[in-house]
């Protein structure tokens, strides 16, 4: 077994630029170790190839197991026990009445409220019951007493910002950011870090300036399998069944809280059911399944049910912003100036500014972001955070811009965002939903209005270094990779399987891939649109370090030098005469005494600053992205949006699998279209309790909300790895609701300053421009 | 869920000698099982009654409509016969739910289920239904609740079907071991101000054994809209059935029933009112919608709902008179 770390270069040509506009070359250095570069998809087999899901039958069959489906001899039941109150002391705990129940095997308290006895929101995991059955766990749960001392409590944004109101939590004179009563912050930023230049004075001095206040709702995650664990330990060690998007960090944690080595922890996650950002990491559930275990001397199964996911697992935090652009009379903006603030309850992470500071080119840029800490559940990184309701703001306001100045809101943005990608996407976007034809804001007359709205997204190239795989080809020809990257539901096991297919010129189906497991080299998150971007390099350079031992194998069989040997089709080829052929399974019964394996770990991005010694992960260079542009029909008698169509086009640098980017692009159009119109956390602010923790009553978009949705990709290659692949979960959701509000202005003439754009705030945005 | 003990009924009569304190009918089980899952309701023993054929099937004779209670809604809302004189039965039924749910959710259940309201279902809040202090929707979060007879309780009556039905001054069959009772749907459901622990008339000896539909006077034409927030699988912001009896151009006779926006399936007298006697047309359906609204009294977040009433009463007239 061999890995490849050496520091060592060699200078390369690469492709960079997009694919059918401009393609040039361009220098850089290359890490010794790593495989000539990647052709344009064009001249490959099976990259860049419209390949199915490799596992797509097992899934639609049911074939495939989740962590929900996972059953262990003698395996117990778990239920956790949470707070019905939004705040309160626990006074005391007696656990005797459930323990004593039949079936129950092991019942646990966290620890945390010995020191702090206090829950901060309702649905706060506080113990859990373990027994032969779920029944007999459920019933056991309802007799844990705990005697609670209510508190005072605040669950609304703007009460919860007040002198007076009831604390969250109690001063902290060490907070890294100061906090004021229950707001952190203002923390003061702008593009990719300090403010530029003045902001409000440029404001003061633009000849044009729009300003307003903007407000967007609560969503959760609400993804389709709930947060939950399958957790078995061992004296000394354990294995974990998790649904998480991050099986390195879940076991890295687990390590810490329980206190045995990382090595002797297996944490095993072959499909899961989506995560958003929820899962990434071991979250009070996995604590408490693996403590009942420990206790029980039996594997123990903690699944959430859909009450405790929404409630307990995370959120997209609320924002009210306060956004003002100043330009001047030709268009070029002067100045954005950001000041906001949000909730994500007992979780902070509320900012949006990430569109305002980095979008657009502009001279004055500052943003101001505090968190407001409410008795609600916690916060959690949520498909590109802060960024749909930064771009919902910013996008319109610029639109607002456009119109005030009498210029195309495309062109205002070609005017203002020299990105070479963004630009060509705003042309081909602009071209399949007919753009030239739009008409002027409010124009439409009748009953049912229609319109068509732009944005655009933007999004970070992040850099994990600690991403490895090794791939493995034995006597009898089978082709294996393996890692501890798990497939959150983007595809990435398909996609794994193409690289490797490519490089040893096989067909992807005939890859075994494995994944979602610790005991294999460490894989990266699923969390930040990295994982494609950072498991393929390892991988083909992996298979590539096959292929040059097979060929080396190969090389005296066919009596030829291993340099004029090609893999196509399953065979090992002489470039020269292709009659000259052996298969691949002839040349592998060859290898030594039983496999060819390399390991592989990802390079640092190609002519790039390498990262600070000791730090494995960090930002790129590019910035990736898209545009998106949403038809809708607005019924002015009810107040009903139908989004009728959506054109996205959208950069990921190399497109590794269309099929699988157009599914992730679609999800996110979806899932935007849910945030925009139906999708509301909605509390009782009276009694502190969530009213709708299910999904009945938490609206989500369903197969009649979603529009036809037309996807062009760019093709854009910039150069920075072996596979050159980037990543698009996030950007794929970041523009939906701002081109769809943007609609919505173009289709009825008024501006939808709050989410989700309901029926209450359609009629009442109309009633502003009828009266 | 508690433990609990399932007989299936094969008659009626079995069925009714296994009512009584503890025991909970069980026709589709959509509605009861939800809430045995929220610890709503613990019944010690299940009647299942999908088993009873004689309570499964639609007729229609010159006399009526007659839909046995454990007819799916997906059988009444497919039912081609009963479509073409009762059509806002049968676009009622479609409406409802989602197509899974329709398959197994019976008629019977959907009139009988309990409140949707969000304070109901959730267990922490101990409401005025659940024979608690008061109702936390009137100063809470309402912005799916009731804007007429609001003041003790803002529920909204979930069922679509029984709009139509009050539309077409359906009767209940009300069967108990003594006999049975027919009961106009109207005074079926009962509103907070008579007891805010139960939505009906049905005692708990009883069992809906037929829901009767008298025969529409020749040239009666009807529609149901319901007005969802989002097309897939919701329930109604606000629903309207309209039967219209015209002839000679002119209503007769005009029924305007509202879903979804109290307590009860609501009649609209003022909107019958301004129908009765009069030609259809675009100003006469805006008439009688704006007087169906007039006292309306929307709580702090539903005022919206009455302008979305107002739309679909008026497209509901002329969609029924067309
Ligand atoms: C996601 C979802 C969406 C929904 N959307 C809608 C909607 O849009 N519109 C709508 O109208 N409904 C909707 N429903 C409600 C659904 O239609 C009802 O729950 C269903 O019709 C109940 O029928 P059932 O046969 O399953 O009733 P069950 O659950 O079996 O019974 C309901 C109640 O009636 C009693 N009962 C039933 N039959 C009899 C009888 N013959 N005699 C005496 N008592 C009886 C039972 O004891 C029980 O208390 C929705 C439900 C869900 C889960």
């Amino acid at each position: 077994m061999t890995e490849e770390t050496s520091r060592k270069t060699r200078p390369e040509t690469l492709t960079v630029g997009i694919a059918g506009s401009r393609l040039t070359t361009t220098q850089r250095e290359v890490p010794a170790n790593d495989p000539p570069p990647l052709p344009p998809n064009s001249d490959l087999h099976v990259v860049g190839k419209r390949v199915p899901r490799i596992d797509g039958a097992r899934i639609v069959t049911g074939a495939a197991r989740y962590t929900a489906d996972i059953r262990l001899p003698g395996m117990l039941y778990a239920r956790m026990i949470t707070s019905p109150h939004p705040h309160a002391r626990i006074a005391s705990i007696d656990t005797a009445a459930a323990a004593a129940c039949p079936g129950v095997r092991a019942v646990h308290v966290l620890d945390r409220y010995e020191k702090d006895p206090i829950v901060r929101y309702a649905g706060q995991p506080v113990a859990a019951v373990a027994a032969v059955s779920q029944a007999a766990a459920d019933e056991a749960a309802r007799l844990v007493r705990i005697a609670w001392e209510p508190l005072p409590f605040v669950v609304d944004v703007e009460s919860a910002r007040a002198a007076d109101a009831p604390l969250v939590y109690p001063p902290n004179p060490d907070d890294k950011v100061p906090r004021k009563g229950n707001v952190r912050g203002p923390v003061k930023r702008g593009p990719r870090g300090k403010p530029a230049g003045d902001a409000l004075d440029a404001l003061a001095n633009s000849p044009v300036v729009v300003d307003h206040t903007y407000r967007t709702q609560v969503q959760t995650h609400a993804t389709l399998e709930t947060h939950g664990v399958v957790a078995d330990w061992q004296p000394g060690s354990a294995i974990v069944y998790a649904s998480t998007q991050a099986t390195v960090a879940f076991r890295d944690e687990l390590a810490e809280v329980f206190g045995i080595p990382k090595a002797r922890i297996r944490i095993i996650t072959e499909y899961m059911g989506g995560g958003f950002g929820s899962k990434l990491g071991m979250g009070p559930y996995g604590v408490l399944a693996l403590h009942l275990s420990k206790k029980a001397g039996r594997p123990v199964r903690l699944m959430l049910d859909r009450r405790e996911e929404q409630r307990c697992t995370g959120n997209r935090p609320s924002s009210v912003q306060h956004l003002r652009l100043g330009a001047t009379r030709d268009g070029k903006l002067t100045a954005i100036h950001l000041s906001s603030y949000g909730t994500g309850g007992v979780g902070g992470g509320a900012g949006s500014a990430g569109p305002a500071q980095n979008m657009y080119d502009c001279p004055n840029v500052e943003t101001e972001e505090a968190d407001v800490f409410t008795h609600a559940g916690p916060s959690a990184a949520m498909r590109a955070p802060g960024h749909p309701q930064g771009c919902f703001a910013l996008e319109q306001s610029i639109d607002a811009v456009a119109e005030k100045l009498g210029i195309d809101p495309l062109r205002l943005r070609d005017l203002n965002d020299s990105n070479a990608a963004r630009r060509e996407e705003r042309r081909i976007g602009a071209e399949m939903i007919g753009w030239s034809a739009r008409h002027k804001p409010g124009a439409d007359k009748g009953t049912i209005r229609r319109g068509i709205g732009a944005a655009q997204s933007i999004w970070y190239r992040f850099v994990r270094l600690d991403s490895a795989c090794e791939v493995r080809l034995d006597r009898e020809g089978s082709v294996e990779i393996v890692s501890a990257v798990q497939d959150i539901g983007t595809g990435i096991r398909t996609v794994l399987a193409q690289v490797v297919a490519e490089e040893l010129g096989i067909d992807p189906r005939g890859v075994i891939v494995r994944i979602g497991d610790t005991s294999f080299p460490a894989g990266p998150s699923s969390g930040g649109s990295l994982t494609t971007g950072s498991i393929t390099p390892p991988a083909r350079n992996a298979a590539h370090g096959v292929r040059t031992q097979l060929l080396e194998v190969a090389a005296p069989l066919l009596k030829a030098d291993p340099a004029h040997l090609d893999l196509r089709e399953g065979r090992v080829v002489v470039k020269s005469d292709p009659s000259r052929s052996i298969s691949l399974r002839e040349a592998a019964a060859k290898i030594g005494p039983d496999q060819i394996a390399v390991r592989a770990r990802r390079s640092e991005d190609y002519g790039t600053p390498p990262l600070p010694p000791g730090q494995t992960s960090g930002m790129g260079l590019e910035i990736y992205g898209g545009v998106q542009f949403a038809q809708v029909a607005v019924d002015t008698g009810t107040g009903a949006i139908k989004v009728e169509r959506v054109v996205a086009v959208h950069d990921c640098a190399r497109p590794m699998n269309p099929l699988t980017i157009e599914s992730q692009i679609k999800g996110g159009i979806i899932q935007g279209i849910s945030y925009a119109l139906f999708e509301d956390r909605t509390l009782d602010a009276n009694a502190g309790l969530m009213v709708n923790p299910n999904l009945e009553m938490y609206k989500i978009a369903g197969s009649r909300e979603t529009p036809v949705i037309d996807v062009h990709l760019l093709e854009e290659y910039i150069g920075r790895t072996s596979t050159d692949a980037g990543g698009i979960g996030e950007p794929a959701t970041i523009p939906t609701a701002a081109a769809v509000a943007n609609a919505v202005h173009n289709a009825l003439g008024v501006r939808m300053l709050e989410l989700p754009m309901t029926p209450d705030r359609v009629l009442s945005a109309l009633r502003t421009v009828r009266s | 869920m508690d433990r609990f003990e399932y007989v299936s009924a094969t008659t009626v009569a079995e069925a009714l000698a296994q009512l009584g304190e503890g025991r909970q009918v069980k026709a589709g089980g959509i509605d009861l099982l939800d809430r045995m899952k929220e610890g709503l309701s613990s019944p010690k023993r299940i009647v299942n009654i999908r088993t009873i054929s004689e309570l499964d099937g639609v007729e229609i004779d010159a006399s009526g409509l007659t839909i046995g209670p454990t007819t799916t809604l997906a059988t009444v809302a497919a039912h081609e016969p009963l479509r073409d004189s009762y059509r806002a039965i049968a676009d009622a039924a479609r409406a409802a739910a989602t197509p899974q749910i329709r398959n197994v959710a019976t008629a019977g259940g959907n009139l009988l289920q309990r409140p949707r309201c969000w304070y109901f279902r959730e267990r922490d809040f101990d409401c005025l239904r659940k024979g608690g202090q008061g109702c936390f929707a009137q100063d809470g979060a309402n912005r799916y609740h009731a804007i007429f007879g609001n003041d003790l309780c803002a529920m909204v009556h979930p069922s679509d079907l029984a709009v139509p039905l009050t539309a077409f001054d359906a009767v209940l069959d009300l069967t108990s071991a003594k006999g049975t009772r027919k009961v106009p749907i109207s005074t079926f459901y009962v509103g907070p101000e008579t007891d805010p622990t139960r939505e009906t008339d049905l005692h708990r000896d009883e069992l809906l054994t037929a829901i009767r539909v008298p025969a529409p006077p020749p040239g009666t034409r009807s529609a149901y809209f319901k007005q969802k927030e989002k097309e897939s699988a919701d329930w109604p912001l606000a629903g309207v059935a309209v039967a219209l009896q015209i002839s000679s151009g002119v209503v007769q006779r005009a029924s305007v029933v509202l879903g979804a926006v109290a307590a009860t399936p609501w009649r609209s007298k003022p909107a019958e009112a301004a129908l009765t006697g009069r030609a259809i047309d675009e100003a006469a359906a805006r008439r009688a919608a704006a007087a169906a609204v007039a006292d309306a009294k929307p709580l702090a977040w539903n005022g919206y709902k009455v302008a979305v009433l107002e739309t679909i009463i008026r497209r509901t007239i002329l969609e029924a008179a067309s």
